[in-house]
């Protein structure tokens, strides 16, 4: 009975361990199916941990200007790449000098390499960037004597001339950030334009990534090609690309603007095509084919030559924004070329003075604009916003600033510019919330007839400005890339945006533009500077306040005055008059573009912008 | 032997246990195939059979070790095995606590002989000699396991090469000599002993995974439940300790969502932990006053184990971030998806899977595996050989692989059951558990049920040290198994 009882016991325990080895047994097989067969996770890691897809990159596509001559090219250089697992002793001198980089540089990095070697493995690391062809054909002669290191060749840009970072733009490595922004379309080692044209045309210029696909073991080395390379994909090379742009000219307004912070715009007014884009102090051609190496340089200095300012930078337009209100009050019919204005040092309002230059009184239209008045802005803004067609004043300055935009302003003018900015042009809303509804009138806002005030505007709205002129009444959006084969623009740059004015009213205008630069010196042109010996320059010069130090000397012109070639826009931060720094600077490239040469006479004058120097004047923002 | 006749003895082939045979024979020959896949890399440049390759090395084992079963099953008489094991059993003591002193360090463990060549490691053959010396002792006429001296006698033989293969820092090694509890439980241990176990490393698990607090509860939970049924009013008992288990739930998630709201308040600044203990020692208290006065010893021993609950709990605080060292944590912290840690201890267990899961249902064929050919699987051919079994041969592959371990086992716990004799069961059943501990750790850790400890599987994996062990260890029993047969 109780042998019985102990043999049932010990059959339950057997059979329970049985049960639990089956249990367990179950669990394992469970478990294996879940990972084997439900689970799709791990067959996509696999594929990932042992398939290496090297990319191969296309040549980035060639950046012509308008005349054809290579902007922005490429060169083969090197890169000077180490497996260190491989590298036997060698003489470090040696492949100094052969490579012409400090031996220092080399041990350095070489102890690096030993220090992380278990991390590193058998990888292949880059070295050294960028180095020139010339010295690697002399590493490439005594390769032997080092072994482990190689050389990958890589298309890095190159720049014939020197048309300035900002236009250009840059080409580096992609970071986290931007690759997140364009979802699927790069993968970190990858290069994309950052700035300027290579940003603007980026996806014609970069071209289509192949790729080969290896096999790889866990210690990253290479073992064979994936199905023979059947799956290999080829690199398909970028489009080139032709610009507006005209080397010479922009390699001389770079010249013209060397030392003074600002910029010089050219436009062709009747395209809209943007011949010249200068934002001073820019990046250095030099500096842009490696600007990784430079990055911590230029940002770090306190010009900010990254800005670009030419459509970046927000400024008060000053003077040459009379002729948008000469153009208003004419079209509004509450200006005639007639009307006369007096001038007493000033025009006065209340208890206040809003201060003029000394010259005769009282004037008409034409004079105010070759003496560039004040007094006479002031009376014709405040006829504009006092006109009887409305019934207050917010109704009138809303159709002010209605007409204001019609030229472009206070908005992003639509150039193929990465990063416009729109600048600003005040409403009557602005106002009534300031001072309140009723609260304020013509003279509160008088500042705006002279271009200050709650007003402002880029290079390129100036630029454009002077284009509309030239074509009295319509613009072309303003654009640095042309039509080409395989390359179509916008069609919207090929569209005549109109101004509200009439083409007459800017003929009266263009006469005192006229007027202003061609009167000769002592009649009270402000702008005679600007005169081209055997051309017809229409200009206007503007001074601009500048809160931070001097006046800011502004000046925009085009020429001939019948058909014109070109318009400028010249902004020169703290440069004083619009007649001593812009108004030269905008002319000498005028002449420059028209005539291919300075003339004798004005050699003395390029001559001492060239060699100008306003950088002391900037104070610096750190 | 009673009324032996030479007559009587039935042939070998009638009396040895084929199924054993083929099995050991089928899973070497599994081992050597993918001994061959995981090293191959693609371009044969050498032959499987090369000395140089692994894969022609462990041909050398396979052979040895059969010459080893041959021995085994064809000379040496079964008979003196049981005389034999005391003194193998304090040789091999000697051995293990030897190596300690005279090997090298391989991995940081010191547990590897180096003979020339061949390198061994003692702790396989301690599986062996603890074994045997069980068998001797349990099977004794007058051995009885709940007598105090017999059962101290049986731990220590069990607890004394563990610790000093932990010494050496084989920690799976000794992981494996936990397996001997299902023999001891066979021979008629207390399955309450195995419930403490589970329930002592359940507490150690929701200590370090979800709170010291929860741990307390759920001792306090199991032990008031356990008590409760034991007790001749098991329902009024129910009825006060589950709302008091209910209590401190609530307490736990108040207190949480007080420390959430307001972390700069008295409550939040005390640990929750130390707040219940009062609580929970004062319930252990009550516990223990009503179990002398109804005379109810189940309740006694549940405020033991309650006490003895919350101590574990303060050490496994005390071991896990005192004790043990940062590599050690890690791997628990990884196993217990404490931590993501893809290239420290995780990589191991990451790469593992994906080559695993990568297989499929068919597998991606016999050498045609991408992450075990090229390397990517660390140890792939010793410990982390079921990764090119499941990278290659898919799911149906390695099922196929786990089923004939069950079967083998469960084979020799059925002979083990048959045999007349306590020395061929008990030898049986340690042999079970053994190959169990092994398949359970090393094909856990490889699909991430457990943590990264270097144990081979049997038999599949490579090396001499431990394919020779496993043959011995499995053959001693064949030939004991056979033995019998060969006079009922």
């Amino acid at each position: 009975m109780i042998r019985d009882n102990r043999e049932n016991s010990s059959h339950n325990r057997r059979n329970r361990l049985l049960i639990g080895l089956g249990v367990f047994g179950v669990l394992l097989i469970g478990r294996l199916f879940y990972i084997q067969i439900i689970d799709d996770r791990y067959k996509t890691d696999a594929a990932n941990n042992s398939m290496v897809h090297i990319p191969i990159y296309p040549t980035r596509g060639i950046i012509y200007d308008r005349e054809g001559r290579i902007l922005v090219g490429n060169k083969i250089c090197y890169d000077l790449m180490v497996t260190p697992r491989e590298v036997g002793p060698f003489d470090t001198t040696a492949l100094a000098s052969v490579l012409n980089i400090p031996r220092e540089q080399i041990v350095e990095k070489m102890a690096y390499y030993r220090k992380f070697r278990t991390k590193i493995g058998y990888q292949t690391l880059t070295m050294f960037r960028q180095i020139s062809s010339e010295d690697y054909m002399r590493f490439a002669e005594m390769k032997y004597k080092f072994p482990g290191f190689y050389g990958q060749a890589r298309s890095v840009r190159q720049y014939p001339y020197n048309a300035g970072g900002n236009l250009l733009g840059y080409v580096s490595e992609v970071d986290g950030d931007f690759i997140k922004k364009h979802p699927g379309e790069y993968r970190s080692g990858d290069y994309a334009g950052k700035t300027g044209i290579e940003a603007a045309r980026e996806e014609d210029l970069r071209g289509v990534k192949g790729d080969e696909i290896w096999l790889r073991n866990s210690s990253n080395h290479i073992e064979g090609r994936y199905k023979d390379g059947e799956l290999d994909r080829e690199a398909v090379p970028g489009r080139d690309i032709v610009t507006t742009i005209d080397a010479e000219l922009q390699h001389y307004g770079q010249m013209l603007m060397e030392n003074k912070v600002g910029s010089l715009v050219a436009i062709e007014p009747s395209t809209g095509e943007i011949l010249t884009l200068v934002s001073s102090p820019g990046i250095d051609v030099d500096m842009l084919a490696d600007i990784g190496s430079h990055y911590s340089e230029i940002s770090s200095n306190p010009y900010k030559p990254m800005f670009n300012r030419a459509v970046q930078a927000s400024y008060p337009p000053g003077s040459v924004f009379k002729l948008v209100n000469g153009l208003i009050g004419l079209q509004e019919g509450v200006l005639t070329p007639e009307t006369m204005y007096p001038c007493s040092q000033g025009y006065h309002y209340g208890n206040h003075k809003l201060g003029c230059h000394a010259h005769k009184s009282p004037i008409n239209m034409e004079e105010s604009i070759m003496m560039s008045c004040n007094a006479y802005y002031c009376f014709v803004l405040k006829s504009i916003l006092e006109n009887r067609k409305y019934d207050n004043i917010d109704d009138a300055f809303d159709k002010w600033n209605e007409y204001v935009h019609s030229f472009g302003f206070g908005e992003k003018l639509g150039s193929d510019f990465p990063s416009e900015l729109g600048g600003n042009i005040p409403t009557s809303a602005l106002y009534d919330k300031r001072y309140g509804k009723k609260h304020w009138k013509a003279n509160t806002v008088i500042s705006l007839s002279i271009g200050q005030g709650e007003i402002g505007c880029t290079p390129l709205h100036l630029a454009n400005l002077c284009a509309t002129i030239a074509n009295r009444g319509f613009y072309y959006i303003p654009h640095m890339i042309k039509d080409s084969e395989g390359v179509e623009i916008d069609p919207k740059y090929h569209e005549r945006k109109y101004t509200m004015v009439d083409t007459t009213n800017f003929k009266k205008i263009i006469h005192g533009m006229w007027r202003g630069v061609n009167s000769g010196p002592g009649n009270g042109g402000t702008g005679w500077i600007a005169a081209i010996p055997g051309e017809d320059v229409c200009g206007k010069t503007g001074t601009a306040q500048n809160p931070l130090g001097a006046d800011n000397s502004v000046f925009i012109c085009f020429a001939p005055m019948d058909n014109p070639k070109i318009a400028v826009a010249a902004y020169v931060e703290h440069g004083g008059f619009g007649a001593t720094w812009a108004a030269p600077i905008a002319s000498l490239l005028t002449e420059m573009y028209l005539h291919g040469e300075i003339a004798p006479e004005r050699k003395d004058l390029e001559k001492r912008i060239l060699s100008g120097n306003l950088m002391d004047r900037v104070r610096i923002r750190r | 032997m009673i009324g032996v006749s030479p007559h009587t003895q039935r042939s070998f082939s009638k009396s040895v246990d084929w199924w054993l045979i083929a099995s050991y024979l089928i899973l070497v020959l599994i081992g050597w195939l993918n001994i061959y896949a995981s090293i191959h890399t693609g371009d044969e440049m050498t032959s499987a059979f090369s000395w140089s390759l692994r894969s022609g090395k462990q041909l050398v084992w396979i052979g040895t070790a059969f010459v080893l079963a041959a021995l085994v099953l064809f000379v040496i008489p079964p008979r003196i095995y049981e005389g034999l094991s005391i003194p193998f059993f304090g040789m091999v003591l000697l051995l293990l606590v030897a190596v300690i002193f005279l090997s090298n360090d391989v991995k940081g463990s010191h547990s590897w002989f180096q003979l020339g060549p061949v390198s061994f490691q003692p702790a396989e053959i301690s599986k062996i000699a603890t074994s045997l010396m069980l068998a001797t002792v349990m099977s004794q006429m007058n051995y009885k396991m709940t007598r105090v001296r017999d059962f101290i006698l049986t731990a220590a033989i069990i607890l004394v090469p563990m610790a000093i293969i932990v010494l050496e820092s084989e920690t799976g090694s000794a992981l494996v000599y936990v397996g001997f509890i299902f023999m001891l439980y066979r021979e008629g241990l207390s399955g309450w002993t195995i419930f403490i176990m589970f329930m002592a490393i359940l507490v150690f698990i929701l200590t370090l995974v979800a709170s010291p607090y929860t741990a307390a509860v759920v001792t306090l939970a199991a032990a008031s439940i356990v008590a409760a049924l034991y007790s001749r009013r098991s329902r009024r008992d129910l009825l006060i300790w589950i709302p008091v288990v209910i209590i401190a739930l609530i307490w736990g998630i108040v207190y949480n969502k007080v420390a959430a709201a307001k972390p700069e308040s008295f409550i939040a600044s005390v640990d929750k932990f130390l707040f219940a203990i009062p609580f929970v020692v004062a319930l252990a208290v009550v516990y223990f006053v009503q179990s002398f006065k109804e005379r109810n010893m189940a309740k006694l021993l549940a405020a033991v184990a309650v006490i003895g609950g919350i101590i574990l709990i303060f050490s496994v605080q005390f071991i896990f971030y005192e004790v043990l060292e940062d590599y050690q944590r890690g791997r628990i912290e990884v196993l217990l998806g404490m931590k993501e840690d893809l290239a420290g201890a995780g990589y191991n267990v990451n790469q593992s899977l994906i080559a695993i899961g990568s297989g499929g249902f068919f597998g991606k064929g016999y050498l045609n595996g991408t992450q075990t050919t090229f390397g990517f699987v660390p140890e792939q051919s010793t410990d982390f050989i079921f990764c090119t079994i499941g990278e290659e041969w898919g799911f149906l592959g390695s099922a196929a692989v786990i089923i004939l371990f069950l079967f083998l086992i469960s084979r020799i716990v059925l002979d083990a059951e048959k045999s007349r004799e306590a020395f061929t069961r008990i030898y049986g059943y340690c042999v079970a558990s053994i190959l169990f501990m092994h398949l359970i750790i090393n094909i856990g850790m490889t699909i991430g049920f457990m943590p990264v400890i270097g144990i081979p599987l049997p038999l599949i994996s490579y090396g001499g040290s431990s394919l020779w062990s496993f043959t011995i260890m499995i053959f001693i029993f064949i030939a004991l198994d056979r033995n019998e047969s060969k006079y009922f």
